[in-house]
């Protein structure tokens, strides 16, 4: 790792990021594999809201964000990048302004939409990396489903009530994918909706960090136990879970024929 | 029968996951089994005993965001 600053980050970027530098395993040639990367957050919701904070923060030069709504007086116990003057405005814009107001030298692209079969393939594209931070198990089928088949790392975190999870689906045979884990979409009576049964908004944060945190390592090449373990947040207990995943004989995403 | 649930000892009258799962009050599909460290598979939860002394790990799952 080089140690002194890159002649092309300007002194301002140099002093910003001095402390990530500092790390070990970042250094400033981390800097700049971080400000040339190109990540697509699928929610700019509670979980996403704390991912794409930290990734701006840290430097990531291109973040994409999807989502289809605007933004509500509801959302705001957990939606940290917007604002009570934001109430009404598309979520996309007010994230987008909340994201290059932390850091200017992060360029935002959005998509005001929601995903689904026909736009799915066409928006991921041109992505090196992947985070779920969406409310529904169809777009979490769907983005698992579009990752796998393109080969792009996908970093998977949900939270409901006081429980969050955590996983990365990394392209490889050998690897287990995010349908290993959910081979079928759950009854809603068995997967209540925040709008049921509520959301803690800092349960959902530290989901968004620890996205961000695996993001962060997978865009410099570090290996992640979380590539075949789920990590699991009971917020109520104050207890992390960790469980190895298996990957599936009979997936029906990247099972055999698959 | 003596089990370990999610870190806390635990004495149940369920013979099998399927049935703990009941006796809890959790939803199969919606709910992760880890027992004695491995994930046990949700379409095999009837047929899977639980011995005395099984460490198990129960995770909701969750979708929301
Ligand atoms: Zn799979």
């Amino acid at each position: 790792m080089r140690t002194e600053p890159r002649v092309d980050f300007s002194p301002q970027e140099t002093q910003r990021y001095s402390r990530n530098a500092l790390l070990a395993q970042v250094g400033w040639e981390g800097q700049a594999r971080w400000h040339a990367s190109r990540v697509l957050v699928v929610g700019a919701g509670g979980i996403g809201s704390a991912a794409l904070l930290y990734l701006a923060a840290a430097g990531v030069g291109r973040l994409g964000l999807v989502d289809g709504d605007a933004v509500e007086l509801s959302n705001l116990q957990r939606q940290i990048l917007h604002r009570t003057a934001d109430l009404g405005r598309r979520k996309v814009e007010s994230a987008a302004g909340s994201l290059t107001g932390l850091n200017p030298y992060c360029q935002v692209q959005t998509f005001d939409l929601r995903l689904n079969p026909a736009n799915v393939g066409e928006v991921v594209q041109g992505f090196e990396l992947v985070l779920d931070a969406s409310d529904n198990f169809p777009t979490r089928f769907l983005v698992a489903a579009c990752c796998w088949q393109y080969k792009i790392p996908l970093v998977s975190a949900a939270a409901t009530g006081w429980h969050g999870q955590l996983l990365v689906a990394a392209p490889g045979a050998e690897n287990p994918c995010y349908r290993c884990l959910v081979p079928e979409m759950p009854p809603a009576a068995a997967v209540p909706a925040s709008t049921q049964v509520g959301i803690l908004g800092a349960v959902a944060g530290a989901m968004g960090c620890l996205q961000a945190v695996e993001a962060l390592k997978l865009l410099l090449g570090l290996e992640s136990d979380l590539n075949r373990r789920l990590l699991a947040y009971d917020g109520l207990q104050g207890r992390f879970q960790s469980l190895a995943r298996v990957k599936r004989p009979d997936c029906p995403l990247c099972g055999p024929g698959k | 029968m003596k089990l370990t649930i999610n870190g806390e000892p635990r004495e149940v009258a369920a013979g099998t996951v399927w049935s703990l799962l009941e006796e809890l009050g959790l939803h199969p599909q919606g709910t992760i089994v880890e027992r004695n460290r491995e994930i046990v598979d949700r379409q095999a939860y009837r047929e899977t005993h639980l011995s005395q002394g099984d460490v198990l790990e129960l995770v909701r799952l969750v979708g929301g965001g």
